[in-house]
């Protein structure tokens, strides 16, 4: 009977958590695009879901809520779910709608997604070997198998996500990396670009008056010319066609010119609206943040090097050391039970809530920079695997910040991974991803000011 | 060369609609191979003979500015766009028949290149309702087009065209709907089938473009 109650409750949460990705999608990812493919909007509206289940299952094992043997099926349900959706449905749809957009290959489209599907799957196999994380005692087609590939991919996104977002994170809340930009500037940019604009025209003023004398005269080659047309025209080339060549390759570089100017003139009234940002409030709140966010950062940095330096792995959790330290350093007595438990579901339900929300932020922003009506499809479903794999690490990951007696759950259900490796993994991509940002973000600085800046 | 006057005509609308094959039709005579984003501005130009055959015959160059980007852009990239705005002569709004949402966009783009005497700071607030009245003492004229006529199925077509009748009528522009290049997997062939289309557009438009 209890089990029942369990169940629909979980499915409640689930249709909720389905509503919510649903909405999102079309409120936020889609603003702009028609939804033409239902399909794509619930396969992400599903990943999402699943995946907060899985999070929500872990919040209740804290909490103590439900029955235990019934939490137990549906951390195995929902992780069997999950894969599938992950290794065999969203691939395989990728692959579909990639097919169904190239022209030559649409009458056989079934038959190219499954190849594209089994390329996939063979690197996905491949993707383990290399790696240390299984002991050998288990079968071909287990979950483990399929966890620990999907764990690797997935923490190397965390990792280099976490790695790229502490470095930019300080950079750009700080106002001391700003450069200075006048509206001389702004002007003297706005005018070259018209400038180039008007030379473009000219150069295209010509070659339309040229082209149109050519037509007058009787030198179209719009018909497809006979054999002695074609064996004519390779011996002698008129002369217009060979100014008009001349005049097009100016323009060709002309145009390339504009781009650029473009990008510039955007780039400059970005950082004006930043100045002008930082003045105001809320601009110095961010501002103070960010000389926070920068200590955080080089402390992180530090602390990934000295694990990966003396090859060290945490054993307690945060929570449980917080403890220790307060009743043996600090001298205050308390019920550590019921304390440890509240403050791990804090804890845990802080870094759940801001994972998801900085992953879902990340997942826009880039949704917005790079799709286009066409590719908008593949994009969503590309975005709904990442975010699959990434909260599926996750709580790999999440298992390392909790107190002992909560983490049988997840050793139970996600069999005999070697977590540690994971944990290894990811401080040497968070490493790897802080150092090059840093780097990155160095030469993009550096670069900038000169070009442009008025002595 | 100083004797052909100069018409500045802007091609608006979403990323994707067709404005660069539009454009590339209409100047070069021929169907755009492969096109791809428009960063910033591509302008071409066409030689038209205004009023042919009568003796007020004049010959105009007619500057087809496509401006590039979509109407949620930063406000960085809208206040860049901005400086080509300067001067306009007419404004040719390109939507999708296939998109529902690109037609709805248009309000928002013929604000923006509109409004751009109003708004010194370049900084819109629209929500993408419109106001007719803005529309009402407007004197640039506009051109609605709907492009990919040939991707809608038989039956819808009816429903898709008087829903753009309307917005047609609500911007007080003329309208056309046409096929730029048909698609490789619907038919056979790339000819250029909106050619009885084009001879009507070039007519119409400097009809209305022209005043005294």
């Amino acid at each position: 009977m209890s089990f029942l109650i369990d169940s629909s409750i979980m499915i409640t949460s689930q249709i909720l958590f389905f509503g919510f990705g649903w909405l999102f999608f079309m409120r936020q990812l889609f603003k702009d695009y028609e939804v033409r493919q239902y399909v794509v909007q619930v396969i992400f509206s599903v990943t999402f879901a699943f995946s907060c289940t899985m999070f929500e299952l872990i919040i209740f094992e804290i909490l103590g809520v439900l029955n235990s043997s019934s939490r137990y099926f549906h951390w195995k349900m929902n992780l069997c779910i999950i894969l599938l959706i992950l290794v065999f449905m969203v691939p395989f749809y990728i692959g579909y709608s990639i097919v169904s957009n190239i022209r030559l290959l649409y009458k056989q489209r079934l038959l190219f997604s499954c190849l594209l599907w089994l390329t996939f799957m063979y690197f996905f196999w491949k993707l383990g070997d290399p790696f240390p994380i299984l002991s050998p005692k288990h079968g071909i087609l287990s979950i483990e198998q399929l966890i620990s590939r999907v764990g690797v991919i997935g923490v190397t996104l965390m990792a280099l996500l976490s790695g790229f977002g502490a470095v930019n994170c300080p950079y750009t809340y700080m106002s001391y990396f700003l450069r200075n930009v006048t509206d001389t500037d702004i002007l003297a940019l706005e005018r070259r670009l018209l400038q180039t604009m008007d030379m473009i025209i000219s150069k295209k003023k010509r070659m339309a008056i040229a082209r149109r004398t050519m037509f007058q005269k009787g030198e179209v080659h719009n018909k497809p010319l006979g054999f002695w047309g074609m064996i004519k025209s390779v011996a002698t080339s008129a002369p217009g066609s060979e100014n008009l060549t001349l005049i097009q390759q100016e323009v060709d570089a002309l145009e390339e010119l504009s781009r650029q100017l473009f990008l510039e003139t955007a780039d400059l009234y970005a950082t004006k609206e930043r100045i002008e940002y930082s003045k105001t409030f809320k601009g110095k709140y961010f501002n103070f943040l960010g000389y926070f966010f920068s200590i955080y950062c080089v402390w992180k940095i530090f602390m990934a090097t000295i694990n990966i330096v003396f090859d060290r792995v945490g054993k307690t959790d945060p929570v449980t050391r917080g403890i220790e330290i307060t009743v043996n350093y600090l001298g205050i007595q308390f019920d550590v039970k019921f304390w440890s438990q509240h403050i791990s579901f804090i804890l845990v339900g802080i870094i759940i809530v801001t994972s998801i929300r900085g992953l879902l932020i990340t997942l826009t922003k880039f949704f917005y920079a790079i799709s286009s009506s066409k590719s908008s499809n593949v994009i969503v479903l590309l975005l709904a695997q990442i975010m699959g794999m990434y909260f599926v690490s996750s709580v790999l990951l999440i298992r390392m910040s909790m107190p002992l007696e909560y983490r049988t759950i997840i050793t139970e259900v996600l069999g005999e991974l070697q977590f540690n490796f994971y944990h290894r993994w990811f401080d040497v991509i968070f490493l790897v991803s802080a150092l090059s940002s840093i780097l990155f973000l160095y030469l993009a600085h550096k670069q900038a000011p000169e070009k442009h800046m008025t002595p | 060369m100083a004797s052909l006057d100069r018409v500045k005509v802007l091609v608006l609308g979403d990323s994707g609609v067709g404005k660069s094959s539009l454009v590339h039709l209409l100047c070069q005579n021929q169907v755009l191979g492969n096109p791809s984003w428009t960063v910033g501005c591509s302008v071409d130009v066409r030689v038209h003979d205004y009023k042919e055959g009568t003796p007020e015959e004049r010959t105009y160059y007619i500057e087809l500015w496509d401006v590039g980007g979509s109407v949620g852009s930063a406000s960085s990239v809208k206040s860049t766009r901005a400086v080509f705005y300067n001067s306009v002569n007419g404004i040719i709004l390109v939507h999708d028949l296939t998109n529902k949402k690109s037609s709805q966009n248009l309000y928002r783009w013929s604000l923006e290149a509109l409004n751009r005497d109003l708004v010194p700071t370049g900084v819109l607030v629209t929500n993408g309702e419109y106001d007719q009245e803005q529309f009402a003492d407007n004197q640039i004229p506009l051109l609605v087009i709907g492009t990919k006529l040939d991707q809608i199925h038989e039956t819808k077509r009816h429903e898709v065209l008087t829903r753009t009748a309307f917005l047609a009528e609500d911007f007080n522009a003329e309208e056309i709907n046409l096929v730029i290049e048909k698609r490789y997997f619907l038919r056979e062939g790339n000819q250029i089938p909106g050619f009885p289309d084009r001879k009507r557009f070039g007519g119409g438009t400097l009809k209305s473009l022209h005043y005294d």
